[in-house]
């Protein structure tokens, strides 16, 4: 079992992407997109800065062009970029679409992808929700047999970065009447710029990329489908596992970092002529936000660690409860956030608003917390 | 081989041959404790052999120096003997306040006649020592304590007078280590001393406190004229406050540490929900099926982190701020559980005495009552939050 305290070699992987971060992209980089209303939402020479130091394809193995490191190291990229906001193709390319390509993919089809993944130059999204909460069994678009391969009918509405991704793997039902069964599921990899594709943008609060993207008959090829068909249930969850846990390392830097601040912000705010962390009613929410912080810091360690490790059977219990705690966690300190600043706390000026908004999307992301407890009681069979 | 390993393999012999088979079955509960003393019970005459065996090589209290009664073993070394009564399945052969909280703080503080007399007995568990800190009136502000130690014309005795409560075992006790008022003019941290009063000593009544559970752990010891040798102070006159409060962080670890301990042997809510509830605990009652999860994850979280600082501590980092929680949110998660526990039950969770519940049930509820008095005693969860907010997150007084 791998230790919960960082080695020399992490430690650097950790201020190297701190260094980078800091320079190249702190909150005001992430202002700076938004206000412009940038079309693609997030910068390509960032990314590809970033894929150059080896920081995106850190845990693809070395085969295709990856560092092959594992998620253990990933964890400390995300929380730095979590901490400054920064908006990047990392969850739906790295993460989520990789993951299905490393798991189901043939050869071929891993050599043909990840080495553009890993030199930063490919994007992918990962289509699977449909619905307006997170339900992955919810699959009502339909991948109907054709001689040649498929036929993809259906609707896809909140695809993280699906409107920026070269190519997409789309969850698709292509066996089972119902529309909420495990059974049936095939992953497909669709270009967007495929015919019968239409994808749009859609604002959010957090000003990162959703995108709804609509399949009006495309044709997807034999040699398109990932994994077996009709077999992609255990995939599509082992995916998400991953996702999962990678979000709720985004979210711990961020919220560690909501956190800080605010804490910095009580022992110089003067009220009353002293400074408002003097105040009891405030020190203990703040105690209790360290405490909070400090578990949860704890089950993303072990959630990562645990992902890099194949003989681990307590991977999606991990999942569900980093993604579970780690959003009630930020969701309370941002709030507090928010409230401990007083009025200057919702004005967009001050970025803890920013914090308080990434939290809210991030939250339901890949499941709310109420989601994933539901799954943790189910998968521990009560 | 490696010299570890060695003692490894004398130390498991050692506890093979000298561990009673009775010894090596778990015990049924805190009755199967052993605190030792003059006045010490035992429920079965093998605890008493094995005590006197372990005292003997000073493994109850290992890493103490020998020459003092102690192991003298290595830190290192006092892991191996932990990991092979682990294995064995032996019990611990003594509890004691005196080896958890006095002991050390008498190695650090004590004078050489300190530590000569009072080590070695509590190391064979011949001593058994309760904690005199809090008063009616001093309770999570302890340095306004009012008991008071005057020297006497001669110079060889403190005289003291005043009342202390919340003394854990002070019934059961025969030395009581106490903090007292020597200095009426100083500030009132600087006014503190450390003493050490034999319970035999004539002006000194106890009376226990029955709690809500039923059970009476605590008790008021009531010091009228006492008299008390001078050489029975530990440190210097008016230098008890820094030894109270080095004391008090090894209680801190030791009370996150038995609700860890109690825990582990302990039904898991899931198993407890499926019994009462049926196997369809969704279906039976959703919200206490979420307030299960929840308190489920949130232990997960609190073990790892745990795990996390005793593995920060083997890399041989120093603490991180992550050790001042713990009997903060140990004890208040356990609190939690145990609600939970009688939520689930229901009727069955409120039951007093007599047949008509089952003895596991009546524990339970019992074991509920006692959780209550974890979040007060050891420092209350409010003084936790306090020192948290000034020592780590540095907000100003």
């Amino acid at each position: 079992m791998q230790s919960l305290v960082l080695t020399e070699d992490q430690e650097d992987i950790r201020r190297t992407a701190r260094a980078f971060v800091q320079e190249r992209a702190p909150v005001t980089h992430f202002r700076a997109l938004r206000d412009a209303g940038d079309a693609l939402g997030f910068s390509r020479d960032l990314w590809r800065d970033l894929a150059q130091l080896g920081l995106s394809g850190m845990a693809v193995p070395e085969a295709y062009g990856g560092g092959g490191l594992g998620f253990a190291e990933l964890g400390l990229v995300l929380e730095e970029l979590g901490r400054n906001l920064v908006p990047t193709p990392f969850l739906s390319t790295v993460v989520l679409a990789t993951g299905a390509v490393l798991r189901a993919g043939s050869e071929a089809q891993r050599k043909d992808i990840l080495p553009g993944v890993c030199s930063g130059e490919r994007l992918l999204a990962f289509a699977h929700d449909e619905g307006t909460r997170h339900a992955p069994w919810r699959v009502a678009t339909r991948a109907e047999r054709t001689p040649g391969g498929y036929r993809l009918v259906g609707e896809k509405s909140f695809v993280l970065d699906g409107h920026v991704a070269d190519t997409l793997v789309v969850v698709a039902r292509t066996d089972g009447a119902q529309d909420d069964a495990r059974d049936g599921l095939t992953l497909l990899l669709v270009p967007r710029d495929a015919a019968g594709v239409t994808v749009q943008r859609l604002e959010t609060i957090d000003s990162r990329n959703l995108a709804r993207v609509r399949f009006e008959g495309v044709a997807v090829a034999e040699a398109a489908v990932l994994g077996k068909p009709g077999e992609a249930a255990a995939v599509v969850e082992a995916v998400l596992d991953r996702g999962a846990v990678a979000l709720a390392a985004e979210m711990f830097g961020g919220l560690c970092e909501a956190f800080e601040r605010t804490v910095a912000y009580l022992k110089v705010r003067k009220q009353f002529g002293v400074a408002i962390g003097s105040f009891q009613a405030l020190k203990h929410r703040a105690a209790h936000m360290f405490c909070e912080v400090e578990l949860a810091r704890s089950i993303v360690l072990e959630s990562l660690r645990a992902l890099d490790d194949d003989s681990r059977t307590d991977v999606s219990l991990l999942a569900s409860t980093a993604k579970a705690r780690v959003s009630d966690t930020y969701m309370l300190v941002a709030s507090e956030a928010i409230q401990m600043h007083g009025g200057i706390g919702v004005t967009d000026e001050l970025d803890i608003g920013l914090y308080y908004k990434r939290a809210r999307v991030a939250a339901m992301t890949l499941g709310e917390a109420s989601y994933h407890r539901d799954r943790f009681a189910r998968l521990k069979g009560y | 081989m490696h010299d570890l390993e060695v003692f490894r393999r004398e130390v498991r012999a050692w506890l093979e041959a000298s561990c009673p088979a009775s010894m090596r079955t778990p015990q049924r509960g805190d009755i199967d404790d052993v605190w030792g003393g003059r006045r010490a019970t035992w429920q079965h005459p093998d605890q008493k052999v094995w005590l006197e065996r372990m005292a003997s090589r000073g493994w109850t209290a290992p890493t103490w120096p020998k020459e003092y009664g102690g192991g003298g073993l290595a830190p290192a070394e006092a892991r191996v003997l932990e990991q092979e009564m682990r294995a064995l399945g032996c019990r611990i052969a003594l509890r004691s306040f005196g080896l958890w909280m006095l002991g050390p703080v008498l190695l650090q503080f004590g004078s050489e006649a300190q530590k000569r007399e009072h080590l070695p007995r509590i190391v064979g568990g011949e001593i058994r020592w309760c904690q005199g800190y809090s008063e009616p009136a001093a309770g999570s502000d302890l340095a306004s304590l009012q008991t008071r130690a005057v020297l006497d014309d001669t110079g060889t005795n403190y005289i003291v007078n005043g009342q202390k409560v919340w003394t854990s075992h002070a019934d059961k006790a025969d030395w009581m280590f106490c903090l007292v008022r020597t200095d009426l003019e100083a500030k009132k941290h600087e006014g503190i001393s450390f003493l050490l009063i034999d319970m035999q000593s004539p002006g000194i009544a106890v009376r226990p406190i029955q709690l809500i559970s039923g059970s009476s752990p605590f008790c008021e010891s009531f010091f009228d004229d006492v008299r008390v040798p001078v050489g029975n102070l530990v440190g210097k006159p008016g230098g008890g406050w820094g030894i109270a409060k080095a004391l008090l962080e090894h209680e801190r670890a030791l009370i996150s540490n038995m609700r860890e301990r109690a825990a582990a042997g302990e039904e898991a809510l899931e198993s407890l929900a499926r019994r009462y509830l049926g196997n369809d605990v969704r279906a039976a009652d959703p919200v206490l099926r979420d307030r299960i999860t929840q308190a489920s994850m949130d232990d997960l979280c609190s073990k790892l982190t745990l795990r996390r600082s005793a593995e920060a501590a083997k890399a041989g980092k120093a603490p991180g701020p992550e050790t001042s929680m713990f009997k903060l949110y140990g004890t208040e998660l356990s609190k939690r559980r145990r609600e939970i526990k009688i939520a689930i039950m229901g009727f069955a969770g409120v039951g007093w005495s007599g047949d008509g519940y089952a003895a596991d049930e009546l524990a339970i509820t019992r074991d509920w009552l006692r959780s209550r008095a974890s979040s007060i005693e050891g420092g209350s969860s409010e003084i936790q939050l306090n020192i948290i907010a000034k020592r780590v997150l540095g907000l100003p007084d």
